[in-house]
C-alpha cells in the first residue's frame, strides 16, 4: 500500500510538471527520493514497534502528505518561472510562497515521521500516556494560552487579527495543533478515572442526568479557558473542533445521548451570541450566508468566493493538476488547500480525499471497538472523532455548508505545525491499533465456534 | 505537451487516485471478512482451512456428539436468563470482564470468575479466584471439578447449566 501511496503521489508530481510546462518537473527526484526515504522510515518503524499496527493508517496518511507536498510545489511554481501566477487579472491576492516551500514542507514532513517514530518508540503502552494525564493537560492550557500572552509581534498572524501562533527566528509555531492532541490525552484519562461518577451519580434536571459538579468541574474548567484562550485568539474553528471533541468523548465514556444535545445546543448559542458580540465573528457568519453580496464579495467573503469560483471551474474531472488557477484564492496553500485540490483535482479528487480522510476516521474508530482497556478507547475514539471533525469544519467551511473558519487541512495544508501533530496523532493510534490487533498471548483456537445465542 | 496528453494524464491520475482509494477499501475488507478475494475464492479458501486444520485432530478425538455429551451452556437464572453458549473444543471463560466468553452483568461475580473448559471427554469447572466463589450445586468450588450435566453452577445471582 505504501508502495502505492508513494506510486501516486510521485505521478501527481509528475503530472504538475507536465502542466506547467510541459515536461518533468526539475528536481522531481530529489523531492520523491526525499519522500520515498521518509515514509521508508515510518514504515520501518511500524514493522519494528508496532508489527500489529493498522496497515492502512500510515499508507493513506503519506499519501495525503505526498498530495499536499506536491500541491505546495505546485502552488510554489505559480507565478515563477513563466509560468501563470499570481499577477494574472490583476489579482496580486495571492502572496508569492519561499521558492524554497516545498524543500521546507519535506523537511517538516521529516520532522513529523521522526515524530511518529518516537511516539512509537517512546510509548510501547497507549496505557503509560494515561500517568501524564494532568501533566498533559496542563502542558495543553499552557500551549493554547501561550500565544495570548505573549505580544502580537510574535503571535500575530499578519493581516487576519488571530493570534495563534509563535515565530521565532522564521519559524512560525501554532501550539493548538499540539494542545489538541494534549487535550485529547488529559480528557480520556480523566473521564476514565471520573465515568462512573459521572454516568451515574448526579441530579435529574428535565429528564436529563446531571453529573455531580465536583466531578464535572475540573474538566469544565479546562474546556472553559480554552474556549476562552481561543475567542482571545480569535481562532473559532479550533475551538470549534475542541468543543466537538469534547463532546464526543463525553459521550463515548457515559454514553449518555444527552450530552450530545447538550453540546450542540451549547455550541450554537454559544456560536450565535459569538456572532452578536465579536465583528469578525460576525463578519464570518455574514460571509457565510450571503457571500455574493456587493459589500461582502469584496472583503470577508473574497477568499470563500474565490475559492468556491475555483472548485466550480474544476467541475468533475478538474483542470489537472498544474493547470488550474489556484492561486488565484487567497491562502489557497494553508487554509483553502481543499478548493486548490477541487479546481486541479475535480470532484471526483476531491471524493478519493475525502475518501482517505474517511478511511482515516474509520480506522481510528474501529481502534476503539477492538481495543480492550476504557482509556485506549476513548482516546482512539476522541482522536478520530477530533480528526473527522476538523476536516468536516474546514471542507465544510470551503465549500458553504458552515462558516469558513480557518484551520488547517490536516496533512494537505502547507505549515510544519499541523503536519507534524498530525504524524504524531497517527502514530498514538497505530500504537493503540497494534495494542488492539495484538494477538493474546496464548492463541484461542478458531473463534467464532463460541456463540452467544438467545434462546427467546 | 498536447491538450489530449495533458487530458490523458489527468484522467489517468484521478483513476490512480482512485484505485489507491479501492485499494485502501479492499484492505479494510479483507481485515473485515478475514481472506480476501472474491467470495467464491473466499469460501473455497475457507473450506480449505476447515478441512486442514481437522483432519490431523480427527482421530485422536473421541466420538464427538455422544448421548452422554452436553452441547450447550444455559443460563437458567440471574440477568442473563434464556441465554445460552454452544460447547466447542475450547474453554468458556464467566465474568465481568468485556473479553469473557460469556460477560455476566452480575454485581456479584468477579471480572474474571471462572472457566469451564473439556477435559477427557467431561467439562470442569474451575475458579478463577472470584471473590465471591462459584458453587456446583450446593458445594463451593475451590479446585477443578467436573461437571455433570443438569447441575447448576451457581455465581453470585446467575445459575448456569449444562445441558445436551
Amino acid at each position: 500500500m505504501l508502495i502505492f501511496a508513494v506510486a501516486v503521489v510521485g505521478f501527481a508530481y509528475a503530472s504538475v510538471g507536465f502542466g506547467l510546462k510541459g515536461r518533468l518537473p526539475s528536481g522531481m527526484f530529489t523531492y520523491l527520493l526525499a519522500f520515498i526515504v521518509i515514509m521508508a522510515l515510518a514504515h520501518l518503524a511500524v514493522r519494528r514497534f508496532a508489527p500489529y499496527a493498522d496497515p492502512l493508517l500510515v499508507p493513506v496518511a503519506a499519501m495525503l502528505n505526498g498530495l499536499g507536498v506536491v500541491m505546495t510545489y505546485r502552488l510554489q511554481e505559480a507565478g515563477r518561472d513563466g509560468n501563470p501566477g499570481a499577477n494574472v487579472n490583476g489579482h496580486g491576492l495571492f502572496v508569492p510562497m519561499n521558492s524554497s516551500a516545498t524543500l521546507i514542507q519535506i523537511f517538516y514532513t521529516a520532522i513529523g515521521v521522526a515524530c511518529f517514530v518516537a511516539v512509537l518508540v517512546m510509548f510501547r503502552e497507549a496505557r503509560t500516556l494515561q500517568r501524564y494525564t494532568y501533566t498533559l493537560g496542563a502542558a495543553g492550557l499552557f500551549l493554547i494560552a501561550l500565544p495570548a500572552l505573549l505580544p502580537s509581534s510574535i503571535s500575530g498572524v499578519p493581516g487576519t487579527g488571530a493570534k495563534i501562533q509563535i515565530s521565532l527566528g522564521g519559524f512560525t509555531l501554532q501550539p493548538e495543533e499540539f494542545a489538541k492532541l494534549a487535550l485529547a490525552v488529559s480528557f480520556a484519562g480523566y473521564l476514565v478515572a471520573k465515568r462512573d461518577a459521572l454516568a451515574l451519580a448526579g441530579r435529574r434536571v428535565l429528564g436529563i442526568d446531571l453529573p455531580r459538579g465536583r466531578d464535572l468541574g475540573p474538566i469544565l474548567v479546562v474546556w472553559g479557558l480554552s474556549l476562552l484562550l481561543l475567542v482571545f485568539e480569535s481562532d473559532i474553528g479550533t475551538s470549534a473542533v475542541f468543543m466537538g471533541m469534547f463532546v464526543a468523548m463525553l459521550y463515548i465514556a457515559t454514553s449518555r445521548t444527552s450530552w450530545l444535545l447538550i453540546g450542540f445546543l451549547l455550541f450554537v448559542a454559544g456560536a450565535f451570541t459569538a456572532s452578536k458580540l465579536f465583528s469578525h465573528v460576525g463578519a464570518r457568519f455574514s460571509a457565510w450566508l450571503h457571500p455574493f453580496t456587493a459589500v461582502n464579495i469584496q472583503n470577508s467573503a473574497f477568499q470563500l468566493v474565490k475559492g468556491l469560483e475555483g472548485m466550480g471551474s474544476g467541475g468533475l474531472l478538474g483542470k489537472g493538476l498544474g493547470s488550474g488557477q489556484p492561486y488565484l484564492t487567497p491562502l489557497v496553500q494553508s487554509d483553502l488547500v481543499f478548493t486548490g485540490f477541487g479546481e486541479e483535482l475535480g470532484l471526483t479528487g476531491l471524493m478519493a480525499l475525502l475518501l482517505l480522510y474517511a478511511l482515516i476516521a474509520q480506522r481510528g474508530l474501529s481502534t476503539a471497538l477492538m481495543v480492550k482497556d476504557p482509556f485506549s478507547k476513548l482516546l482512539a475514539g476522541g482522536l478520530s472523532f477530533m480528526f473527522a471533525l476538523q476536516v468536516f469544519v474546514i471542507v465544510g467551511g470551503v465549500t458553504r455548508l458552515i462558516p469558513l473558519t480557518g484551520i488547517t487541512t490536516p496533512f494537505l495544508s502547507q505549515g510544519g505545525s499541523s503536519l507534524v501533530a498530525s504524524w504524531v496523532m497517527i502514530a498514538v493510534l497505530a500504537r493503540l491499533s497494534d495494542t488492539a490487533r495484538r494477538p493474546p498471548p496464548q492463541p484461542i483456537q478458531e473463534e467464532g465456534l463460541t456463540q452467544v445465542v438467545s434462546l427467546q | 505537451m498536447s491538450a489530449l496528453t495533458l487530458t490523458l494524464i489527468r484522467v489517468a491520475f484521478l483513476a490512480v487516485l482512485w484505485l489507491f482509494v479501492i485499494a485502501a477499501i479492499g484492505v479494510v475488507r479483507t481485515d473485515l471478512f478475514g481472506s480476501s478475494g472474491s467470495p467464491s475464492r473466499r469460501a473455497r479458501a475457507r473450506a480449505r482451512a476447515q478441512q486442514a486444520p481437522r483432519q490431523p485432530q480427527r482421530p485422536p478425538r473421541q466420538p464427538r456428539p455422544g448421548r452422554s455429551t452436553p452441547r450447550v451452556l444455559l443460563v437458567t437464572d440471574g440477568a442473563l436468563k434464556g441465554t445460552s453458549v454452544d460447547l466447542a473444543e475450547q474453554q468458556i471463560t464467566l465474568g465481568r470482564s468485556n473479553d469473557a466468553t460469556l460477560v455476566l452483568n452480575d454485581d456479584y461475580a468477579s471480572s474474571r470468575h471462572a472457566r469451564i473448559f473439556p477435559q477427557d471427554g467431561q467439562w470442569i469447572v474451575e475458579d478463577l479466584g472470584s471473590t465471591n466463589g462459584t458453587y456446583l450445586d450446593r458445594q463451593k468450588v475451590t479446585r477443578p471439578m467436573p461437571v455433570p450435566v443438569g447441575v447448576p453452577i451457581r455465581i453470585g445471582k446467575t445459575v448456569l447449566e449444562l445441558r445436551r
